[in-house]
């Protein structure tokens, strides 16, 4: 049987003493956690061991003997600690003794209670305790899901994490401190703590009970009545710089809130969300201090009226063309005059309500442009819905035009099934042949011709004004792409990643080190860092993504029918 | 010690075999180097290319877009796409390490523990217009004892031919072998 020893490599200088650590019997290693130095009393280290278990809930006991000797070995002390052996008893008892500098040590177990001493072979795996104790072990996806009946047969590398994280409270004690036991550990030459994080705990927690009171008032102001009538509550629904506000709002009660973080999860995920903010109020305010100061906001609303004016321009342009013959296409003229007068006189009544709006329209947007230090997010959320206020009349355009060409289509299809001398069963939910009277097949049949020979007209004008829509809505759908990935990218993780990689660990590295016959195996266990694909995949924040409603058929089938379309789909909105 | 042997695609390629103590092996196959002939051809098609963009344009700003796509392209592919080598170091009672090193020095690592590993075999595949022979690792299922929940192919850049192969499975056998004689302790 091969015995696995995992080695701290903060106490290959430690002095003589005893190695105190877990024993995990089904895999056959021990994973040493500190090393207890001369003179000591057994019994006060086996109460100290027994407190220590009871708070960490990791069964921590004297696992064997240690002995570095600077010059040679002594006799007496190799009696005298296959003694304590005694003492102790654990079974099996390691022994490790150092000579002077040598990198290569000598193992061996005493083993009492063995039925046949056989020779074991010992592997000796050096590991940094404290890389090891931050780090956060990400177990590949497959046995996270099995992890219900799998509770004592955890992989081994979770094991030796979890025993080393736990025992943090071991660490507290070291050699300098005037108890009876003195420790070699990765802290042992005094308890590192850093002055401005524990100023920063100190002042969190005023501050996270303010915020929860602002929060708490402004989260009352919005849920009141007042705001829930319903056109405002409709106007609130479509603005998407609601939602975003709503959004960040619930991020500020995630962050604020008093309880600590249970496990690692929600505490990258409060972290994520903290950098997350503060990043995005910091572009925020970049962009409003670039926006504000050569009056740039000036020149841009003093430059919006221009390019409404021009849009609606191009606008009859396009409709002067329509009703002219487009692309040499022959158009029915009556029909086309109608529309298109039709859509100049909205075109008309738009440009008028703009040049009513255009001097107020300098101080909407300054006080508008103030809000951007609210975020990024909240900047580029106002941004879309200024485009969809102001190619509202596009949207109009379209549903006219859909709506038209929806009905041409169903009339179309009604009739052509009484051209053939069928019909709808409602009941029966299908095709029906059908019996129809002299006239109403007369009527029928003309009416068909008409609408079929006036299809091309309408199909035209719905195309355009659908083609406008769809762009208007794919520049609004990379706008909010965007403001998504700033929502949901995992700044702290990647950070994290980047400049402490060990603490997020996608497993472990072991490198073989210089090996001499006779003596056992050595080797270096290094933390595998997690890919950024993965951090990123690990921990993403959860948004109101928008993704797509239909898949590309079902969309295509939309337009053909002229049924209107409303391509992203927020995730909470109802289906319908 | 190091034995020479071919690739699937007949490029000579080498393989390294270390013995560290009695259940620790490292096994590792040396693909071959990337050739400066190709890399020359590479490098003159992509310029003579932007010679001739830039004589019909007449705009200098090509040879320098060449110039730089070279260079970028270069460290990409030495960084990304070449590996120099591939190596597996099988610990008894402890894991199956797969290494592979870029030629531009990076190195990934998977380590598997050998509790999840079922077996070392040697498996068919079809690759591209023929039939090649390559190494895997059989990971156990973790609810069913006698499923295998993932296949991890070995030596996939190097592709090394049957009698490397063997050479390899041997080796690997006789450490997971042990695993099998020497009884849990409880």
């Amino acid at each position: 049987m091969v015995l696995k020893v995992f080695f701290p490599s903060c106490c290959s200088s430690a002095e003589s003493g005893i190695l105190i650590g877990r024993w995990i019997s089904e895999q056959n290693s021990a994973v040493i956690l500190a090393v207890v130095h001369f003179p000591f009393i057994p019994v006060q280290v086996k109460q100290y061991l027994s407190e220590v278990q009871r708070v960490t809930k990791v069964s921590v006991s004297v696992l064997g003997s240690w002995s570095n000797s600077k010059q040679e070995k002594e006799e007496s002390l190799s009696e005298f600690l296959e003694d304590l052996g005694t003492i102790f008893s654990h079974e099996p008892w390691i022994q490790i003794s150092k000579e002077g500098d040598s990198k290569f040590w000598s193992c061996s177990t005493l083993q009492k209670h063995s039925n046949s001493p056989k020779e074991e072979e010992i592997i000796l795996v050096y590991y940094d305790q404290r890389k090891v104790m931050l780090s956060h072990l990400h177990p590949p996806s497959d046995t996270a899901t099995s992890t219900d009946h799998q509770a004592d047969d955890a992989s081994e590398l979770s094991a030796i994490f979890d025993t080393v994280a736990k025992s943090r409270i071991l660490f507290m004690t070291d050699r300098y401190d005037d108890g009876p036991i003195k420790l070699t550990h990765w802290q042992s030459d005094g308890v590192e703590a850093s002055i401005i994080v524990e100023l920063m705990k100190q002042a969190s927690v005023p501050a996270c009970m303010l915020l929860t009171f602002l929060l708490s008032l402004i989260s009352g102001v919005c849920r009141s009545r007042v705001l829930k009538f319903w056109p405002l509550s409709f106007l609130w629904s479509k603005l998407s710089t609601c939602e975003q506000l709503g959004h960040r709002l619930q991020h500020l009660q995630v962050i604020s809130s008093n309880k600590k973080a249970e496990n690692q999860t929600q505490l990258m995920r409060k972290a994520n969300i903290f950098v997350s903010l503060l990043i995005d109020v910091a572009l925020g305010i970049l962009l409003m201090s670039w926006l504000y100061r050569k009056n740039r906001i000036g020149h841009l609303a003093d430059t919006l009226i221009p390019v409404a004016d021009h849009v609606a321009e191009e606008l009859q342009d396009l409709l002067q063309w329509l009703m002219g013959a487009p692309a040499g296409l022959k158009m029915n003229r009556a029909l086309d005059q109608v529309l298109g007068r039709f859509f100049l006189y909205h075109i008309h009544l738009w440009i008028s309500y703009i040049h009513l709006m255009s001097p107020f329209i300098e101080m909407i947007l300054w006080y508008v442009g103030l809000s951007a230090c609210l975020g990024l997010t909240v900047a580029l959320c106002i941004l879309s819905d200024i485009i969809a206020l102001l190619t509202f009349h596009i949207y109009c355009f379209y549903v006219y035009g859909a709506r038209l060409y929806c009905l041409k289509i169903y009339g179309l299809s009604s009739l052509w099934r009484l051209f053939r001398g069928k019909k709808w069963n409602v009941l029966r939910q299908r095709v029906d042949s059908c019996s129809y009277d002299l006239d109403q097949l007369f009527i029928g049949t003309l009416l068909f011709t008409i609408l079929l020979f006036l299809l091309p007209t309408t199909a035209l004008y719905y195309l355009v004004f659908t083609l406008l829509r769809l762009l208007v809505v794919i520049v609004q759908g990379l706008i909010h792409l965007l403001v998504d990935l700033i929502d949901s990218l995992p700044l702290y993780s990647i950070i994290l990643r980047l400049c402490r990689s060990y603490r997020l660990a996608a497993g472990v590295k072991f490198r073989v080190l210089e090996q001499q016959d006779g003596k056992p195996l050595r080797l270096l266990m290094q933390i595998n860092p997690l890919s950024y694909g993965s951090v990123v995949q690990t921990y993403r924040l959860p948004t109101y993504s928008c993704y797509p409603k239909d898949s590309w058929a079902s969309l295509c089938k939309k337009l053909f029918l002229g049924e209107l379309i409303y391509p992203w789909k927020h995730k909470g909105d109802k289906q319908d | 010690e190091e034995r020479r042997y071919r690739s699937a695609s007949g490029a000579p390629i080498a393989l390294r075999r270390r013995q560290h103590s009695a259940s620790c092996r490292e096994l590792a196959v040396r693909c071959p180097r990337l050739q400066l002939r190709s890399l020359s051809a590479a490098t003159s098609a992509v310029w003579l290319a932007a010679y001739g963009l830039f004589v019909l344009s007449e705009n200098s700003m090509v040879l320098s877009a060449a110039i730089f796509i070279t260079l970028i392209g270069l460290i990409i592919y030495l960084h990304f796409v070449k590996i120099d080598q591939e190596s597996l170091l099988v610990i008894g009672s402890l894991g199956i390490q797969v290494t592979s090193s870029y030629a531009s020095g990076k190195e990934s690592t998977t380590f598997i523990e050998m509790g999840r590993v079922k077996d070392v075999v040697i498996n068919e595949a079809i690759h591209m217009q023929k039939v090649i022979y390559y190494l895997c690792i059989l990971l156990q299922d973790p609810g069913d004892p006698q499923g295998v929940s993932e296949v991890v192919p070995l030596f996939q850049s190097s592709k090394p031919r049957l009698d490397c192969l063997i050479e390899v499975y041997k080796s690997c056998q006789e450490i997971l072998e042990q695993r099998k004689t020497a009884p849990q302790s409880s």
